[in-house]
């Protein structure tokens, strides 16, 4: 990969996500067996929103290739606490690193933290930005699923500020695929995120209900609603619980459905989806290793 | 009506800027983009509606001892794209140029997103990339479509 920063998915041409799923292919057929690619390396960790599993996987991946993590730990009990820029930071500790992965609540700052370091980021997450990781995680479990040419997919939930939908998107643009996207009026894809789906010619539909399209559908991606986004919490109230898939909707409409979503989930989901094959939300989840180890291997 | 007509409708300046072919209707919106609301005592006249033999109808825009910085006429280009931009110094034109589009605004406009990381208080200068209608932040990707004046930094 020609990157020496992975920003956003608008940079990743569809050779780019091939090679990295194709590594990643490799890797998750054996992970153990990469203990000797890149001993010694250190990944950085600069999160300054919760995460689980992309932090633990960009940690299982890093360990993985023979390499550690630094942490910078909970914002509460570092500089920022302070008043230190993420500029500052992003210096401070590009002297201590191989890689940087950052998440940050500012759309932009992965950008912004690239301009000022020399040291590989990976954009873990940006406000309701972007979340380029994700993407390729999600493509690669699509691509194992369903594959990724002549697919149909549903995109359903927050739109709007769900920055793994912004990412996927985009992605997808490089591949023969039909979007549908399902939400409320007021979580649309944000006008940036339609201008470029349609200069690039997407094949792209928008719709307010799921009932009647799953038939249509090879992949549905459900997303939580981003209730820590919302300006104020009624409008949060007004659009939670909107979506919520159980197994009979789905085997009554397509039972070879998969079903993916970045978790974590609160009610789009029911627990009783679990339990069907098309499910593939967990697994999903775990291939956020073999993935990252590839991403990693490329850049470090 | 000639031009030379047209020029006469408003009084000639001494040192200064003469901004001619306006698109019609936004002359306000210039003084927006110069940041000229009359406090700062610059003598400015205007003309607004005038004939014109390229455009139809366009407005003048004269400001008393100013000249532009880059970053007006960057953002002057996106709402007056026929503007002509002459320097005059001893009521001599002394330099003529058309306004060009440019690829890129840096430092000129505020990105309306309050979570962009351009308005956190981080050593970042602002840029947009100008697309066919409208701009679009390098950092956070929002797009600004209409009231780009409502925009400048101040």
């Amino acid at each position: 990969m020609r990157h020496d920063h992975v920003i956003s998915a608008k940079q990743l041409s569809r050779a780019d996500i091939e090679a990295v799923l194709d590594r990643a292919a490799e890797f998750a057929a054996d992970p153990a067996a990469a203990g000797d690619r890149h001993p010694g390396a250190l990944l950085a960790l600069a999160f300054f929103e919760p995460s689980t599993r992309t932090k633990m996987s960009f940690e299982t991946a890093a360990k993985r290739l023979g390499g550690d993590i630094i942490d910078m730990g909970p914002v509460e009990y570092s500089s920022v606490k302070k008043g230190e820029t993420l500029a500052d930071t992003m210096r401070v500790v590009e002297g201590y690193a191989d890689a940087i992965v950052l998440r940050h609540p500012k759309e932009g700052a992965a950008k912004m933290a690239s301009e000022f370091i020399d040291v590989p980021l990976l954009n873990g997450g940006d406000g309701a930005g972007q979340h380029p990781t994700q993407t390729l995680l999600d493509l690669f479990t699509i691509r194992e699923a369903a594959g990724l040419d002549d697919l149909t997919i549903g995109i359903m939930g927050d739109l709007k500020y769900g920055r793994t939908v912004h990412s996927l998107a985009h992605a997808l643009t490089n591949f023969d695929v039909r979007q549908h996207f399902i939400s409320p009026e007021s979580l649309r894809l944000p006008r940036s995120v339609r201008y470029d789906l349609h200069e690039e010619g997407a094949q792209v539909r928008e719709h307010e209900e799921f009932e009647g399209l799953l038939s249509e559908l090879d992949v549905l991606y459900v997303t939580r609603i981003q209730r820590e986004r919302f300006p104020d919490e009624d409008e949060y109230r007004e659009v939670a619980g909107q979506y919520q898939l159980d197994a009979e909707t789905i085997a009554a409409e397509n039972e070879d459905l998969v079903i993916m979503h970045p978790l974590p989930r609160v009610d789009e989901i029911a627990a009783d989806v679990d339990e069907l094959p098309g499910a593939t939300y967990f697994e999903q989840a775990h291939n956020g290793v073999p993935v990252r180890m590839a991403l990693l291997d490329m850049l470090l | 009506m000639t031009e030379t007509e047209t020029e006469l409708r408003v009084s000639k300046i001494k040192n200064g800027t003469v901004i001619d072919h306006v698109t019609a209707g936004e002359a306000l919106r210039v003084l927006a983009i110069l940041d000229i609301d009359g406090s700062g005592g610059e003598t400015v006249s205007l003309g607004i509606n005038v004939p014109s033999d390229r455009l139809g109808r366009k407005d003048i825009v004269k400001v008393e001892g100013r000249e532009l910085s880059q970053g007006e006429v960057d953002v002057l280009s996106l709402i007056a794209p026929d503007a002509t931009i002459n320097i005059v110094r001893e009521y001599e034109v002394v330099e003529k140029a058309r306004v060009e589009r440019p690829s890129d605004v840096r430092d000129v406009l505020q990105c309306p997103n309050s979570s962009c990381i351009t308005n956190a208080g981080e050593p970042v200068i602002t840029e947009f990339e100008v697309l066919d209608e409208g701009v679009r932040c390098r950092y956070c990707d929002t797009i600004i479509r209409d009231h780009l004046t409502d925009h400048i930094q101040t």
